[in-house]
C-alpha cells in the first residue's frame, strides 16, 4: 500500500510577503481532506508556517516539498541560497539575521528553527553557503 | 437529538438556480443540480449568509411561529441583546422589555443576564493557568460549527461555557418556577432570535445534551407585533436587569469588552474569521488571550434574521448602554452564581470532519489523486455554471460520483466542437 502517496510543490520566492502562507494554508488543507490527527495537523501547521516564512524571508527563493503516504508526512524546503554559515548558532532560540525592516513586521524573532525542530518528529537541516539550505521535516502518523 | 437539523432552508419553488447563494456559502455547502440549490447538510454551518443574499428569498430560515408559544401554559421571552437594536427611537430597554412581555408572555429574561454571567466565567476561566490561548468564544453557533468543520485542530481553544441564552433560560426557568410555584414542564422559553444558527443550536446544541430553551422567534417576526405595541404607549415597567456589557454582546468586541482583556481580538463577518482562525492555526495568535469571532458583520445586530440595518442597529445600542449604569459583570455577578447553574459544557465537542474525503487515508489520497487529475482538465475558472461553486469541488464531485465531466460547459462545448468536426468530415468522406 506505500505506493500510494501524495506530492505537492510549491514555489516561494524572495520577499513575496504579498503571497506569503498560501503554500502552508494548500498544504494544511491538503492534510485536512486527508484526514490527519489534528494533534499532527496543528504541528505541521505551524513548522510550516515557519518554513515558508524563512524562505521569503531568509533565502534567494526556493521551492516548499509535501509528501505523505500512509506513514509519514514530510515537508521539505529547498532553496537557492545564500546558505547558513554556521548552523549551530542558527538553531539557538532568540538568534536571528533577519533585517530590521522584517523585524518591525513581526517576523525574524529568532524562533524559526528551533520551533520547526520542535514541532517535527524527525528534523534534519544540511546547508551550504553560496548554495543553498536544504530543511526536512517529518510527522509521524502512525 | 437530530444531528442533521439545519434551521438553513430551501423555499424549492422561490429558487432560480442561479449561482450566487453557490458562490457566496463559505463553507461549500450548496450545489445548483437539476435548476435548484441544494444544502449539503454534513457541510452546512448556519451561517444564514445564503439567506442573506439570495435575490429571489429563496433560502429561509426555520424557526418557530409566534404561535407556538401556546403550547405552555407559562410563557418567557428571551431577547436576544441585538433586539434592542431594532427599535431607532427606543429610548430605553425597559420599554422594548414591557412592550415585549405584553404581546402574550408571561415574563421576559434578558439574555444579555446570562451574558453577564457567561462573562464572569469567562474572566475565571482566563485566570487559570494552561487554558490554550487564545481562548476561543463559544457565543456564535456558526462559528463553533465552522470550527468543528474545517479547523478541528483548534476545538481545544473553544471555551467550554454555555452560550449566554442557554445560561439565560436556566436562570429564567428557575426563577419563574419558584417565585409562581409552578412545574418547570408548564413553561415555555422562547429565544428571540436574530439568527439561524441559534435555533439550529437549540435543536441540536453543541457540548451539552439538552438545551434549556423550548423555541425561536425570530426578530424578523417579532418585529411588526412589537412595533405596534411600542406604538401604543402605556406606562414602562422595570424589567431591565443587565450590565451595559451584557447588553453589549449584540456588538462585535462586546464579549472582549464585557471580560475586560486588553489582550483580546474581535472579529466579525465569516471570511474574516476564517483568515484569523488560519492564523491561529498557524500559533501566530498564541500571544493573545482570547478571541472573539462572530459570522455576521457586526457581530449579532447584522444576524440574517434582524429587521434594522447592522450599522444602525449597533449605533442605537450604543447609545442605549452608554445611558445605564457602568457596573462591570464581576460586580454584578458574584463568582459563587457560577456554581447555581449547570453552565459549563458536559459533552466534548466533537470534529465533524466536514472536510475529510475518507476515514481512511490510503482511500483519501487515492481519492485526492483522481479529484487531482480530473481537475486538471476543467478550465479553471470557478464560474459555477455547473452546480459546484468552483472547478475543484466539480472535480470532488466527480470524483464521488454526484457529478459528471460534461457538467462543465467549457468541457461540453470542446466537446461539441470534436463532435461536430466529425460530423463534417464524416458527411465529407460519405460525399466521395
Amino acid at each position: 500500500m506505500a505506493d500510494v502517496s501524495i506530492l505537492e510543490t510549491f514555489d516561494v520566492e524572495r520577499g513575496a510577503f504579498e503571497t506569503a502562507g498560501e503554500a502552508s494554508a494548500t498544504i494544511k488543507r491538503t492534510l485536512k481532506r486527508l484526514g490527519v490527527d489534528v494533534g499532527i495537523l496543528r504541528r505541521v501547521a505551524v513548522a510550516t508556517y515557519e518554513v515558508e516564512l524563512n524562505l521569503i524571508i531568509h533565502s534567494l527563493g526556493g521551492r516548499l516539498e509535501l509528501a505523505v503516504d500512509e506513514n509519514w508526512v514530510r515537508v521539505t524546503s529547498r532553496d537557492r541560497g545564500p546558505g547558513i554559515p554556521d548552523i549551530d548558532k542558527a538553531m539557538t532560540e532568540g538568534y536571528s539575521t533577519a533585517p530590521e525592516d522584517v523585524r518591525t513586521l513581526g517576523f525574524g524573532a529568532g524562533m524559526g528553527l528551533p520551533n520547526m525542530k520542535r514541532n517535527a518528529d524527525d528534523f534534519s537541516i544540511a546547508s551550504e553557503v553560496g548554495v543553498g539550505t536544504t530543511i526536512c521535516m517529518g510527522f509521524k502518523l502512525r | 437529538m437530530n444531528k442533521a437539523y439545519h434551521s438553513v432552508r430551501l423555499e424549492k419553488e422561490r429558487c432560480m438556480g442561479c449561482t450566487t447563494c453557490l458562490k457566496r456559502c463559505p463553507t461549500e455547502a450548496i450545489r445548483v443540480r437539476d435548476g435548484r440549490a441544494h444544502i449539503i447538510d454534513e457541510l452546512c454551518i448556519d451561517c444564514g449568509e445564503c439567506i442573506r443574499v439570495c435575490p429571489h428569498h429563496a433560502k429561509v430560515a426555520l424557526t418557530d411561529p409566534f404561535d407556538s408559544i401556546r403550547r405552555f401554559p407559562y410563557r418567557i421571552a428571551l431577547p436576544a441583546p441585538s433586539l434592542y437594536g431594532q427599535f431607532k427611537s427606543l429610548g430605553s430597554i425597559n420599554r422594548a422589555l414591557t412592550g415585549l412581555r405584553r404581546l402574550g408572555f408571561d415574563a421576559v429574561f434578558e439574555v444579555a443576564r446570562g451574558a453577564d454571567v457567561v462573562s464572569r466565567a469567562l474572566i475565571e476561566r482566563l485566570k487559570r493557568p494552561n487554558v490554550p490561548k487564545p481562548l476561543i468564544s463559544a457565543a456564535c453557533p456558526a462559528i463553533v460549527r465552522l470550527i468543528q468543520a474545517r479547523f478541528p485542530d483548534l476545538i481545544d481553544h473553544v471555551v467550554d461555557i454555555r452560550q449566554p441564552m442557554e445560561v439565560a433560560a436556566l436562570m429564567a426557568k428557575r426563577e419563574f418556577c419558584q417565585q409562581h410555584g409552578v412545574a418547570p414542564e408548564e413553561v415555555g422559553c422562547f429565544f428571540i432570535t436574530p439568527c439561524p444558527a441559534k435555533m439550529t443550536a437549540i435543536r441540536s446544541p453543541i457540548g451539552h445534551e439538552k438545551s434549556a430553551l423550548d423555541g425561536a422567534i425570530s426578530i424578523m417576526e417579532i418585529y411588526g407585533r412589537l412595533a405596534a405595541q411600542l406604538r401604543k404607549g402605556g406606562e414602562e415597567e422595570s424589567l431591565c436587569g443587565a450590565t451595559p456589557y451584557g447588553v453589549g454582546w449584540a456588538n462585535s468586541g462586546g464579549e472582549a469588552a464585557a471580560i475586560h482583556s486588553e489582550n483580546s481580538m474581535a472579529v466579525d463577518g465569516i471570511e474574516n474569521v476564517i483568515r484569523v482562525l488560519e492564523e491561529i492555526e498557524n500559533n501566530r495568535l498564541n500571544d493573545l488571550d482570547f478571541f472573539e469571532g462572530q459570522a455576521c458583520t457586526g457581530g449579532c445586530v447584522g444576524g440574517p434574521l434582524t429587521f434594522e440595518n447592522g450599522y444602525v442597529a449597533k449605533n442605537t445600542i450604543r447609545k442605549l448602554t452608554e445611558r445605564m449604569e457602568h457596573t462591570r459583570p464581576e460586580a454584578a455577578v458574584d463568582a459563587s452564581a457560577l456554581n447555581k447553574y449547570p453552565i459549563y459544557n458536559t459533552l466534548p465537542i466533537e470534529p465533524t470532519n466536514g472536510m475529510r474525503l475518507d476515514d481512511n487515508i490510503v482511500e483519501a489520497m487515492r481519492k485526492m489523486e483522481r479529484i487531482e487529475q480530473i481537475a486538471k482538465e476543467l478550465p479553471g475558472y470557478d464560474c459555477g455554471s455547473c452546480g459546484s461553486p468552483t472547478c475543484r469541488t466539480l472535480a470532488e464531485d466527480i470524483a464521488n460520483g454526484y457529478a459528471g465531466e460534461m457538467d462543465c460547459i467549457y468541457r461540453l462545448k470542446s466537446r461539441l466542437q470534436v463532435m461536430a468536426q466529425q460530423m463534417v468530415e464524416l458527411s465529407e468522406r460519405t460525399r466521395k
